[in-house]
């Protein structure tokens, strides 16, 4: 715990993670594109056009995937004021906000052929909205302050009040009959989709994870040494 | 600490009557918002009686926005915020205590007002005493998340906006039920369901929120 927040140690062993991170994370895409447009079956209602699920739901698992992240690292920046978990909570956002709105396109393009229009105000696409307006808002406040701190701990505050939302996302299909299916993957009572689809679809999860932590060990880098610069140009400054 | 509560909510109830006009402000733009829909839609009655609910709601959550700005602002900037939290009472108490004095001077006329407006909104009086109840219920909901964005922007460049955008995602779901309740009045279903939904929001809101304003604040007092 103690060297997960030491910078030293970051930057050590993000650099040596980070060229193999990129490599798996190539080959997983790869693959799973192959598996998801090429080797898996046409659904027997939706055709060629199911294929967008194994963009849309990985997409849509990695939204709320990376807004528990960055609020788990915003209470731990809060928490024990590490400066890596505030620079981890900000180096999420935009990643995180990226794949929100991935979600919601795919979605809309999704919903045209098999609803008959790009938007319906469902519970999931609302909830989902709201949650890319946080990403937003977070992204906003953490920019807002001259003194960058004072605006990644408000920032940190908002992620956490905005963590309401995301059991609400999980659980919107449950709780409100909507024309969003329910959850067919995590399920008690195992996956109801189809194994042909199932593999595809996991692999892909997994690629995207792997391009998160990938994209955030590069941020983290880039964020750190951003630091030691403005640290040396103060010093220089100052003479 | 309760003391120390109820005078910060009397001071704010004083600074609102003696300033008179800012507070009533809040009122003034509800009023001005709903107004400008019969001219926005055209006054065919029936038309307005169907979006007389969402009309007024979302007028009354602007109206609300619009006054958050200076809810910690003026303290702020003028250092009793550092004198109050140097007091007895905790940061969460304090933020509860200018919350609750914020609901009490913008959102108790709002409500007072809200009738009128549906008056002229042509809404059916059967849904009356379900709006009314349902922004009792509501708008301390949305002057308590206010309240944490109020915090969370205080010395940004921008405030303003910036809290509408934190804040106004965060409203939707108190104008869902909101005007759920109304809608389900005018058509002589059970308004319960959704004053219940709306009375949930503001207990957990109500637990949580004054927590959160007050790590805000002292991210801000930092």
């Amino acid at each position: 715990m103690r060297a997960l927040v030491n910078p030293t140690f970051v930057m050590r062993w993000s650099t040596r993670a980070v060229p193999w991170l990129g490599g798996l994370t190539l080959l997983l895409v790869a693959a799973g594109l192959y598996l998801a447009l090429i080797a898996s079956p046409p659904d027997y209602q939706q055709g060629d056009s199911v294929r967008i699920m194994y963009v849309h739901v990985p997409a849509a698992w990695m939204a709320l995937f990376c807004y528990t992240c960055m609020a788990a690292a915003s209470a731990a920046g809060l928490v024990w004021r590490s400066p890596i978990a505030d620079l981890a909570a900000q180096a999420t956002a935009p990643v995180g906000a990226a794949f929100t709105f991935i979600a919601l396109v795919t979605g809309s393009l999704w919903g045209k052929p098999m609803w008959g229009t790009w938007w319906v105000w469902d519970a999931r696409l609302t909830s989902v909205l709201i949650l890319q307006f946080l990403y937003f808002g977070f992204i906003a406040l953490s920019h807002a302050f001259d003194d960058p701190a004072r605006g990644q701990r408000a920032a940190a505050v908002l992620a956490l009040v905005g963590f309401v939302n995301v059991p609400i996302i999980k659980f919107s299909v449950d709780w409100w009959s909507t024309l969003h299916q329910p959850a067919s993957v995590v399920r008690l009572d195992g996956p109801s989709i189809h194994p042909s689809m199932l593999a595809p679809l996991l692999v892909m999860a997994i690629a995207f994870t792997c391009y998160y932590v990938w994209l955030l060990l590069v941020r983290l880098q880039s964020e750190i040494l951003n630091g030691k610069i403005r640290a040396l140009r103060l010093r220089q400054a100052h003479g | 600490m309760l003391a120390a509560i109820g005078a910060i909510i009397g001071r704010d109830l004083r600074l609102a009557l003696r300033q008179g006009l800012d507070s009533l402000l809040a009122v003034v733009f509800f009023v001005l918002a709903c107004v400008l829909f019969p001219f926005g839609v055209g006054p065919a009655p029936e038309t307005l009686a169907r979006i007389a609910a969402g009309v007024l709601w979302v007028a009354a959550l602007l109206a609300a926005l619009l006054s958050l700005e200076r809810l910690f602002q003026a303290d702020y900037e003028d250092g009793s915020l550092d004198l109050l939290a140097l007091g007895p009472a905790p940061l969460p108490a304090i933020a509860a205590a200018k919350i609750a004095a914020h609901w009490l001077t913008t959102s108790v006329p709002l409500i007072a007002a809200a009738p009128v407006l549906a008056l002229i909104l042509n809404l059916p009086p059967a849904a009356f005493s379900s709006l009314v109840l349902a922004l009792v219920l509501g708008t301390p909901t949305l002057s308590l998340i206010g309240g944490v964005g109020a915090a969370l922007v205080l010395g940004a460049r921008r405030g303003g906006v910036l809290l509408a955008l934190l804040v106004l995602p965060l409203y939707i779901p108190v104008l869902i039920f909101g005007v759920a309740a109304v809608g389900a009045s005018q058509i002589g279903l059970a308004v319960q369901p959704h004053l219940f939904m709306l009375a949930a929001l503001l207990l957990v809101a109500l637990v949580l929120a004054p927590w959160a304003a007050g790590a805000a604040l002292r991210q801000a007092l930092d």
